[in-house]
């Protein structure tokens, strides 16, 4: 007993996928270009050469990232919000893959959610911490003399471990010279490979350069996101925030959602709205249950970014030697866009070292882990629909809160709201299996019965605090 | 031991799986150490293995509806992250080489079982 499953993937796969060999095929000596060493460029080398080695396959790999992640602000930031969801951290592990706890910044057991009309707060159903509240980079701005490690510098340093090379050259464009794509440097100089995968992400003018690809890529929709960091001392954040994610659902025109994020001593601001503005982050952060919840007047902010998010899948996110991966490809509507990396990344490795670089083997063997996604998404979107209508009525705002705040008081509750809103703000689990949830006679029933209380004047609903968590 | 960090903490010789209980996760050491112990009917019991950060167990009942084959406890204090059956399942249809990856430690901890069946013969 005791063989960490992290030295052990695929060998039972060693031998297959080399029957008839064709134009297409990885062979000893293939060179694979990554452009972008974020999450998904480093997942996606990780597992290709982590699998090539499973059958003994001699491959280069080329990560071409311009950015370190030692740095401190935006300069060594992938712009995000910081949660890795808990089904990540699950799967992660289940790989051999354990988040060291230099890069977890904070372990998130509970999420409470505040509204006009009361908060609650949602314990994990297991009662453990299973979701990681980390930085991509180095920390913010002001954050050189905090003790902490970037989250992308820990997954390139495990691409790296397994042979990738790292080379801090920005690729300003990609041609294809005698079937082979070739990749162009500042330094107007070239280099071909036998595959790139696109690991750009969406906040990059690279994944503008493909849009006249034979191939007809269409870029993914986007729109964009706030992320402001506060900082105070490690003590102070604990007091107010304690170890849980504090989300929002406030009634404010153009707002989407928002989360306070507590990370050692600095506390992460994310915020999503249609045409976000600076109007629409000044009405939240001075809206009243934010300032009772996080009194940003007290606590300066250190650093702050409007980066864009990935609203919807790319049409066809690969061609012949061309993959597109993560952001750059296909992602998760608003939630868990690392577990999508890792996803989409795996995936696309998976079908290169197995079965080809061509765009049959991508559309056969990459494509399905991305319509799954995608189709997940559709329903996502029905979900995010069916919030904005519930959260702008005081009546379905109050009734959401009485059924998640009697679920959680009561140890032997099914908890039909509280599974649906921890699923909704962790991204825990697939829109599919929430909307299904939601068909449950007891989430309706327990719904009705909220509803039915909520219409009763106050006065009468007196055993229903207005509690502060 | 980091309270902010990921899974749970179990104190020296706190009980994290009890064998005979009904279970549907696996475990992933994070840090730390554990050690799985087989008990006998007569209340004695005999060490199996210690497991490390990175090592999985409690994996069998993931598999099939049975009891926990073993006690697992930490070995000093150690920190321990619960998967669930089905988060794993579901990952698993999308990625059956993540089953490669459970198999290929399992089929190792049956090859050390075997020698050790096979001394254990050779002895009496
Ligand atoms: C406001 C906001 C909050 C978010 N919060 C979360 C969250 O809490 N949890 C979560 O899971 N997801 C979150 N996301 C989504 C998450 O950030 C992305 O899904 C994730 O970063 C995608 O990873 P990626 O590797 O595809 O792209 P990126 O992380 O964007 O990485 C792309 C990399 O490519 C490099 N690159 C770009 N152009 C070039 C070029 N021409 N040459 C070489 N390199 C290049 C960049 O430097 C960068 O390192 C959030 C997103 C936003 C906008």
């Amino acid at each position: 007993m005791g063989l960490s499953s992290e030295t052990s993937v695929a060998d039972a796969f060693a031998g297959l996928g080399t029957g008839d060999a064709s134009e297409f095929e990885l062979r000893d000596g293939s060179r694979i270009a990554v452009v972008g060493g974020g999450p998904a460029g480093s997942f996606f080398s990780y597992f290709l050469l982590k699998m090539a080695d499973a059958i003994d396959l001699e491959i280069e790999v080329d990560i071409y990232e311009p950015r370190s992640f030692k740095y401190c602000g935006p300069a060594g930031c992938n712009h995000c919000g910081g949660i890795v969801s808990e089904s990540l951290v699950q799967i992660l592990s289940a790989e051999g893959i354990v988040l060291p706890d230099t890069v977890v910044q904070r372990g998130v057991e509970s999420y409470v959610v505040h509204m006009d009309v009361g908060d609650v707060a949602i314990e994990s159903p297991v009662h453990e911490q299973r979701i990681a509240a980390l930085y991509r980079g180095n920390g913010p701005r002001e954050g050189g003399d905090t003790p902490l490690e970037s989250f992308d510098d820990f997954l390139q340093g495990m691409a790296t471990k397994r042979g990738a090379r790292v080379v801090r050259q920005l690729i300003t464009g990609v041609d294809w010279q005698e079937g082979l794509p070739q990749l162009q440097f500042a330094s107007h100089s070239a280099r071909s490979y036998d595959l790139v995968a696109v690991a750009a992400g969406v906040n990059s003018n690279f994944i503008k350069l493909l849009d006249d690809h034979p191939a007809g890529f269409e870029p993914p929709k986007t729109t964009r996101g706030y992320i402001c960091e506060f900082r105070s001392t490690e003590e102070e954040i604990l007091n107010i925030l304690g170890s849980s994610v504090h989300v929002f659902l406030l009634d404010i025109p153009r707002f989407e959602f928002a989360a306070i994020i507590p990370k050692g001593p600095f506390a992460t601001v994310v915020m999503v709205g249609d045409d976000l503005d600076e109007e629409l982050v000044h009405a939240f952060l001075n809206d009243p249950v934010v300032r009772r919840t996080f009194p940003t007047n007290t606590v300066p902010c250190v650093c702050s970014c409007k980066p864009l998010i990935n609203l919807g899948a790319r049409k066809r996110p690969y061609g012949d030697r061309i993959v597109l991966v993560g952001d750059s490809g296909v992602t998760r509507l608003y939630k868990d866009g690392i577990g999508a990396a890792f996803r989409t990344g795996k995936a696309a490795a998976t079908a290169a070292v197995f079965h080809g670089v061509s765009g049959e083997d991508f559309e056969q063997h990459f494509w399905p882990a991305c319509k799954s996604i995608a189709n997940d998404n559709a329903v996502g979107r029905i979900m995010f629909a069916t919030n904005a209508i519930m959260k702008n009525s005081r009546i379905t705002r109050r009734a959401m809160l009485t059924m998640a705040q009697k679920e959680q008081a009561r140890a032997d509750a099914r908890p039909h709201m509280s599974s649906l809103l921890w699923n909704m703000f962790t991204g825990s689990a697939p829109y599919t299996e929430m909307f299904r949830g939601t068909f449950h006679p007891g989430f309706i029933g327990n719904l009705i019965l909220s509803l039915g209380s909520a219409l009763v004047p106050r006065q009468k609903n007196a055993n229903v605090k207005n509690s502060e968590v | 031991m980091v309270s902010g960090a990921l899974g749970k903490i179990y104190r020296d010789g706190e009980v994290i799986i009890h064998q005979g209980n009904a279970g549907e996760s696996m475990y992933v050491v994070q840090s730390g150490r554990v050690e799985v112990v087989l008990q006998s009917e007569n209340g004695g019991e005999r060490h199996l293995a210690f497991l490390e950060a990175g090592n999985f167990f409690g994996e069998m009942s993931v598999f099939e509806k049975e009891v926990r084959s073993a006690t697992v406890r930490a070995a000093g204090e150690a920190r321990v992250l619960k998967i669930d059956k089905k988060t794993l399942l579901r990952r698993i249809r999308e990625d059956p080489l993540l089953a490669v990856n459970l198999l290929k430690t399992m089929s190792h901890r049956i090859r050390v079982l075997n020698s050790e069946l096979a001394q254990h013969r050779g002895a009496q």
